[in-house]
């Protein structure tokens, strides 16, 4: 009996170490790879702060920063079931900081659509709730008198202004605020990025490129003389780069 | 009967071993030698644990009773300086914020440095590790090692402060009781003192009791916080952070705008890289009240000044942070009651609890 008891606790304290998901589905590791390019031209370190490049608006501007958040990675199969990755990731690309995310949630065989949200919906937009979002480096909350919640995104750089002087913008991305003030009022700017089409029959790499020139292209021909800073108390500002923002990103290598 | 027993014993030893391999993190004695100093826990204010990320406590060096009491002995002891005349106190003063009211704080051979005193206050919470004003430094323990030999500073050698501190009829005993070893040497005087800092909290100030719904702010204050936070106005809060993020600051690193040409490289002269010459670290906003002058060269005697400066003196450089967006106009103008408002603002970040904390003061 006493041998019976001690056996069942050493298989419990043995399972105890694994993850039960691991034993029970045959399922797969998802590695999601951030990338940048200028209309294909890739964006890497060297880049922010020196190399020139020219919006659709044929400003001539730099990068300095490209911080942006995602969130909920969402596998949809043929019969329209989902999987979704609940959580965000936050990256900064200029450094290279977490622009590989490894959700724990894995993923089984199959064909899926993927797709994410860009920044944060309303659901998960909640002021204060995020320990890591309020910690430096990041500076990722909004004002309270903006509706509070967070950035999605922070582009920023310098361009030569019509008057050829150097001159900053701040591309910051966030859920627009339609009333400021005591009681602000929002209207959810995040949006839904469609991938298109990933088979799944082992642990993939997945890339998502952005192409940074998008921001600035369609259906907006971004004008940085006019709108380069004070976006976020700008609600259609936001409701602009929103739009722009839909034809930004792509499906990269799939491996 | 003797096999059964010998099974029990090898199942009880089965599970041991695997409930032990389970406890990825537990750390192995280093010196079993049946002493161990009394742990103490960081005293983590409500308002951090709530927003922000937890504190970072090196996993080789854990606070303790011992080792935060010595540490405290050793930071205020000029024993450690070449000439036994300047503690670390001697230049980070308890009632000044733990900084230097001085612009340049003179070391033992009265030669003064380039930059100012740095406040030390919720360094726990720095999770990039960056410390002194360029960020050359990567923990604390790695910081307290450099004043000690610093030319400019307390210029001694480690060897000469070590036989100092081995010599004297109270450290031996104090380090043996923080650490288990009557061998004292630079990295266990260096353990000792971070652990002393990490207990340097500051999170009583009236922003605070504001936060923990104790206490309304004045009008002045309120409107304040508007102006940091607005982006025609101040928009400060990019930098220095929100009510979310009660460290002020975003320990990142930037150029606001102070020169055309840098006799300071500051950041770019520790990574080289051109694009972060001029950058210095963001400073926190607490205690503001008491560690005047401000900026890494101490440039600025008043908060008017640096007010002014962001309203209206800003400067171009190439490494200008795009934040300083109005250095076209030279800054952000602000009106003359929005400056005051702002400024009311600032100071509700003083705590004046800190700087009278007995646990802090010269033992
Ligand atoms: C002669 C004056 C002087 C003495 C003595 C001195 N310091 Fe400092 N301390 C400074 C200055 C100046 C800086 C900023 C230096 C820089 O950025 O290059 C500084 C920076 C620091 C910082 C960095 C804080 C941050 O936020 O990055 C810490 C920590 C510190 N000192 C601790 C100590 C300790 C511990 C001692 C004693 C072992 C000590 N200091 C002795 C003047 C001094
Ligand atoms: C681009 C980021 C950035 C923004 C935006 C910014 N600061 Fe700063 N602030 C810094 C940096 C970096 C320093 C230190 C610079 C140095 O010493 O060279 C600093 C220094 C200060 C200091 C001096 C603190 C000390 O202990 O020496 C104060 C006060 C201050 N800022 C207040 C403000 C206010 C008020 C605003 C808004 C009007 C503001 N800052 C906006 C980055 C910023």
């Amino acid at each position: 009996m006493k041998k019976v008891l001690l056996l069942f606790v050493l298989t419990v304290t043995l399972f105890a170490c694994k993850d039960v998901d691991e034993i029970i589905n045959p399922n797969y590791n998802m590695t999601f790879n951030f990338t940048q390019n200028w209309d294909g031209e890739e964006i890497t370190n060297p880049d922010y702060q020196t190399t020139v490049y020219t919006n659709a608006n044929g400003e001539e501007m730099t990068i300095s920063k490209l911080n942006y958040l995602i969130s909920d990675i969402t596998f949809t199969d043929k019969d329209g079931d989902v999987t979704v990755i609940e959580g965000y990731n936050i990256m900064n690309a200029r450094d290279g900081v977490n622009t590989q995310y490894t959700p724990s949630r894995k993923i089984s065989e199959g064909e899926y659509t993927l797709s994410f949200t860009f920044g944060f919906d309303d659901e998960d937009n909640i002021d204060d709730a995020y320990t890591e979002l309020n910690s430096p480096p990041w500076g990722w909350g909004v004002p309270d008198e903006l509706g509070g919640g967070y950035h999605f995104m922070r582009l920023e750089g310098m361009f030569a202004d019509n008057t050829g002087t150097q001159t900053p913008y701040l591309y910051h991305a966030i859920r627009a605020a339609i009333v400021m003030g005591e009681n602000p009022e929002t209207e959810d700017t995040s949006f839904k990025v469609d991938l298109g089409a990933v088979t799944i029959t082992q642990d993939t790499s997945i890339e998502i490129k952005m192409n940074v020139a998008e921001w600035f292209k369609n259906p907006h021909q971004w004008n940085l003389n006019e709108l380069s800073s004070n976006l976020m108390m700008n609600a259609e500002a936001q409701r602009m780069i929103s739009a722009n923002g839909k034809s930004v990103f792509s499906l990269g290598t799939v491996e | 009967m003797f096999f059964r027993k010998t099974y029990i014993i090898f199942y009880v030893a089965c599970c041991c071993f695997l409930i032990t391999s389970c406890a990825k993190d537990e750390k192995d004695n280093l010196e079993d030698e049946g002493y161990e100093p009394t742990p103490l826990s960081l005293d983590i204010p409500s308002i951090f644990e709530e927003r922000i990320s937890p504190p970072v406590i090196p996993q080789d060096n854990p606070q303790t009773e011992e080792g935060v009491a010595l540490g405290k002995k050793l930071f205020f002891d000029p024993i450690l300086s070449g000439d036994n005349t300047l503690a670390c106190a001697g230049c980070h003063k308890p009632a000044e914020g733990f900084s230097d009211a001085r612009q340049f704080s003179p070391g033992i051979d009265g030669i003064e440095g380039s930059r100012n005193s740095m406040p030390l206050f919720n360094l726990a919470w720095n999770y990039q590790e960056n410390f002194f004003w360029d960020g050359r430094s990567s923990s604390l323990e790695n910081q307290a090692l450099q004043p000690v030999i610093d030319p400019i500073e307390m210029h001694n050698t480690w060897p000469n402060a070590v036989s100092s501190l081995q010599a004297t009829s109270d450290y031996p005993e104090l380090f043996s009781k923080a650490f288990g070893t009557e061998t004292i040497d630079s990295t266990l005087v260096s353990k000792a003192i971070a652990q002393f800092i990490r207990t340097l909290i500051s999170s009583n100030s009236r922003f605070d009791q504001f936060l923990r719904g104790e206490i309304e702010l004045t009008e002045s204050e309120r409107n304040g916080l508007q102006v940091f936070e607005d982006e025609n106005r101040g928009d400060c809060f990019h930098c220095h952070g929100d009510p979310n993020n009660p460290l002020w600051t975003d320990n990142d690193f930037h150029n606001n705008g102070l020169d055309e040409i840098f006799d300071d490289l500051g950041r770019g002269a520790v990574t080289g890289d051109p694009r972060e010459f001029g950058l210095f670290k963001t400073p926190s906003l607490r205690n503001l009240a008491y560690t005047a002058p401000y900026m890494h060269d101490g440039r600025f005697e008043t908060l008017d000044e640096v007010i002014d400066h962001y309203s209206e003196g800003l400067v171009y450089s190439e490494t200008i942070d795009p934040l300083m967006k109005a250095v076209g106009e030279g800054g952000v103008q602000l009106s003359e009651k929005d400056k005051a408002d702002l400024k009311a603002f600032l100071l509700s970040l003083s705590d004046e609890s800190f700087i009278n904390n007995q646990d802090f003061q010269k033992p």
